[in-house]
């Protein structure tokens, strides 16, 4: 066997995005000494993606917001499956996570006052949302890249873990390979954080970058952790719809927070037949008041083109199927109508951009088509609410590969503040569980010496398959079959077409040396990806109702016998078993803030 | 139609161009027929590339001899009746293919000092405050700026010169209106800003149309010359002994 590259740590966090920056900070001001893996370059990760803002009730554009109201919003927003203890911290400690990253160095909007500006967003009661224009990711990650560096936390960049390794029942580490060689890296670690983002490339239309491959998922299924929530995936109503090489490249949900609004072939503003039963008299009832509130009339409610998510993108869908789509299968989003040129490139520059460049489209003075674009998992890695620890000693989770906090729909600005609550409690908690730890943590040679034979194996297969050939088909399976509106005949084509598409992996031939080879990467993200994507499926079938993201074609309606369960998905032999099981109970005091 | 691409294939021991055929579709970028000659014809193709939307500055390369994103390079802005060359980017060593190892610039970030503010201040101020500062943060560290800077490019003064991302980086903290040391020291001494003789080769691959020369480093240039060169300054300096 070849030489190994071999690291140890008390905390490896494995992911650079938000959470795991976050987590790694916490973790090395707490004195651990920390490892950080990167799967690509630092200050890539999907993070710098997210475009609106940061949710947090500072109050600053409306002081009657309070942690309350937003606790409330995004209980709500997730249809009251979320775990509420998770929320309830969430929505307490997020403005305290918004004012130490302004400490930091990031360069918010301001207010007239000069405090932190908040814009309005879908699902929130208040401006509630601390911006830097329309790049408030980038923001966000550059200050944390900063503040880890200048804590000289180690860095693995580019660097893909392959398996989680195991000392009996606790998680004692991880292997896997570095990009540049190809060489194999070993971290010894008495504690981990899992923060590796979403799954959005598992299906054909994302708004996701290269490195959302649902790996997290796997990799903690597959050592044991429960995954809960996995048929929660949000489609986000606004990607890009043309040309077809920018299909899904998401268009942030400021442009309706800033006034846009969306219409159909016939110019028709139909937002305004999809008020649900559960917003009814929330949101304004005609046109003629949604322009009131945009001029900044209090007294007006804020127009239907900002309710969630997931109702806009079955809106649009719904649209198109009764024949008003428009030329490229989506809808109109119309903001010159409403903003100044100048309005318009200030707060959404690079909107501007990516339509005037990508598509020919100035969007200061025509409409963007929009369509709904795979773009979030609310589900994922169960964890304890207070200290992100997963069901697996040794083992935690933050941000989006974490479950909990969303429910069953997620609210636009609630993902960069999730990051930054829970990467830092994971951070402290997986540190307070590193320094409980006797010895140097023992990875088993066993695991090590079959991690390695299965990377090789496919420069040693005899088999046809090229990677890309299976990616390409697994993501249009996802896409057919576990989409945006499912059936359960349709699901169970999706589970098998995952079973063969499981075989045809093993056929996976890979060609070239080890450096630097995407192949090869292609061909062992793979197996973690099928193995997510099953997950996925599997927790599809079981939900047989409609809610919040989750939309079952022959149950239209939510059923209150699914309103208080979680779908547990479980990790029993070669396969998974499914468990239901009762979402935590909310105290007394906590309901009456839902109701 | 058809494209011709000719992709250089290789790593730090030497390569050459390989050609390839790709069918060109409407609104396509140079980093989808990249994506598509690696799914059909070349699966250990090396790119790097991670948001294919211009966000994340990762997929430089020098496209028929201009360093720029190739998913923001639309096809329908080149003459494709001759073949489209792609070469890594040129100031850094190849890893392979299209790939480069450009650490040199992470280790070069954290000798940047880094953001530091006063005690006890208010932290207000109005958007005019940060208008330039927050130039200076669109940075998505492409380095295509430190690819085109003939300082690092053609002389390879990378020992003595940090190049124009961080003399940005260094004005952005600067000029933050909460930030309380100078860096001008640093610029001098570490930084090697004197080497900079303003040809604005870097403003002009900029992604994210930042100002480099004019906002950033010729600023920066005069707050060195105050500090350092200004006859008053110096004589308060050896007064003071300080600075």
């Amino acid at each position: 066997m070849e030489e190994l590259q071999s690291y140890t740590y008390d905390v490896l966090v494995i992911g650079a995005g938000g959470a795991g920056l976050r987590a790694a900070i916490e973790a090395a001001s707490q004195g651990a000494r920390v490892g950080l893996v990167s799967k690509s370059l630092l200050g890539k990760a999907h993070t710098v993606m997210a475009e609106g803002g940061i949710a947090a009730a500072l109050g600053n554009v409306h002081s009657e917001d309070s942690w309350q109201a937003h606790f409330r919003d995004t209980m709500r927003g997730g249809k009251l499956l979320n775990n509420w203890r998770m929320a309830h911290v969430y929505a307490q400690e997020a403005p305290e996570r918004v004012m130490e990253l302004e400490r930091w160095g990031a360069v918010f909007d301001r207010t007239p006052d000069g405090k932190i500006s908040q814009r309005a967003f879908g699902g929130h009661s208040y401006n509630r949302l601390a911006h830097v224009g329309d790049r408030t990711g980038l923001e966000m990650l550059r200050t944390l890249q900063d503040q880890a560096v200048y804590r000289g936390i180690e860095v693995h960049m580019e660097c893909i873990i392959h398996t989680l390794l195991r000392d009996g029942a606790r998680v004692s580490g991880a292997i896997g390979r570095l990009r540049a060689t190809g060489g194999f890296v070993l971290f010894k670690a008495r504690a981990v954080v899992l923060a590796t983002g979403g799954l959005g490339r598992l299906y054909k239309i994302t708004s996701n970058s290269w490195e959302c491959t649902g790996d997290g998922f796997a990799l903690a299924s597959l050592a044991g952790a429960d995954l809960i929530d996995m048929e929660f995936i949000q489609f986000h109503p606004t990607g890009m719809v043309w040309p077809p090489g920018v299909i899904g490249l998401l268009v942030t949900e400021g442009v309706r927070g800033d006034g846009g609004v969306l219409k159909n072939s016939r110019g028709e503003r139909f937002m305004f037949r999809y008020v649900p039963e559960m917003f009814k008299g929330e949101y304004a009832d005609t046109e003629e008041e949604a322009q009131r509130w945009l001029k900044g009339d209090g007294a007006a409610r804020r127009p239907p083109d900002l309710l969630t998510r997931d109702v806009v993108a079955k809106a649009i869908m719904q649209e198109g199927r009764e024949g008003r789509a428009t030329p490229h299968g989506g809808a109109y989003l119309d903001i010159a109508s409403q903003r100044s040129s100048d309005f318009i490139k200030s707060r959404l520059p690079s909107m501007y951009r990516q339509f005037k460049e990508l598509a020919n489209v100035d969007i200061t003075r025509e409409s963007m088509e929009v369509g709904p674009t795979c773009h979030y998992m609310m589900g994922g890695i169960r964890v304890d609410p207070e200290t992100q620890a997963t069901t697996v000693d040794g083992l935690y989770a933050a941000g989006e590969v974490a479950a909990g906090l969303h429910g069953s729909n997620r609210l636009g600005g609630n993902s960069l503040s999730d990051l930054l609550v829970f990467g830092k409690r994971a951070g402290l908690y997986a540190t307070e569980h590193a320094n409980k730890q006797r010895g140097e943590p023992v990875a088993d040679e066993a695991q090590i010496s079959q991690a390695m034979q299965e990377m090789l194996a496919p420069f040693q297969s005899s088999g046809e398959e090229g990677p890309f050939d299976v990616l390409r088909d697994l993501r249009e399976t996802m896409q057919q079959y576990v989409g945006i509106i499912r059936n359960e005949g349709d699901v169970k084509k999706g589970l098998e077409a995952i079973s063969r598409l499981k075989d045809r992996a093993g056929r996976v031939r890979v060609t070239g040396t080890r450096e630097y080879n995407p192949g090869w990467d292609t061909a062992l993200q793979l197996p973690l990806m099928l193995t997510t994507a099953e997950a996925v499926a599997l927790a599809a079938l079981e939900r047989r109702e409609s809610r919040g993201a989750h939309t079952r074609e022959e149950y239209p309606g939510s059923d209150d016998a699914f309103s208080k369960v979680n779908f547990v998905v479980r990790r029993s032999g070669e396969g998974f078993l499914v468990v239901k099981e009762p979402l935590p109970e909310m105290p007394q005091d906590i309901k009456k803030l839902v109701e | 139609m058809d494209a011709t691409f000719r992709i250089f294939r290789g790593n730090s021991q030497g390569g050459g161009y390989q050609e390839f055929l790709v069918p060109v579709e409407e609104g396509m970028v140079v980093l989808d027929a990249v994506h598509r000659i690696q799914e059909h014809q070349a699966n250990d193709l090396a790119v790097r590339w991670n948001c294919k939307a211009g966000k994340c500055g990762s997929c430089g390369a020098e496209v028929n001899g201009k360093p720029r994103l190739m998913c923001m390079t639309r096809m329908d802005q080149l003459p494709l009746e001759e073949p489209v060359t792609i070469h890594p980017v040129r100031t850094f060593p190849v890893i392979r293919d299209l790939v480069c190892d450009v650490s040199w610039n992470y280790e070069v970030n954290k000798r940047v000092p880094p953001f530091t503010p006063g005690e006890g201040d208010l932290w207000r101020w109005q958007q005019k405050d940060i208008e330039r500062p927050r130039e200076f943060r669109k940075c998505i560290e492409c380095f295509l700026c430190q690819t085109v800077c003939h300082v690092l490019r053609t002389h390879d003064q990378k020992s003595s010169f940090i190049g124009p991302r961080f003399l940005v980086r260094a004005a952005g903290l600067d000029m933050h209106p909460m930030d309380s040391i100078s860096r001008t020291r640093f610029l001098k001494e570490e930084g090697g800003i004197g080497l900079c003789n303003i040809t604005k080769c870097c403003t002009e691959v900029c992604p994210e149309d930042i100002h480099i020369t004019d906002d950033a480093i010729i600023p920066m240039k005069e707050r060195v010359a105050d500090d350092f060169y200004d006859p008053v300054r110096w004589l308060l300096r050896k007064i003071t002994r300080r600075g």
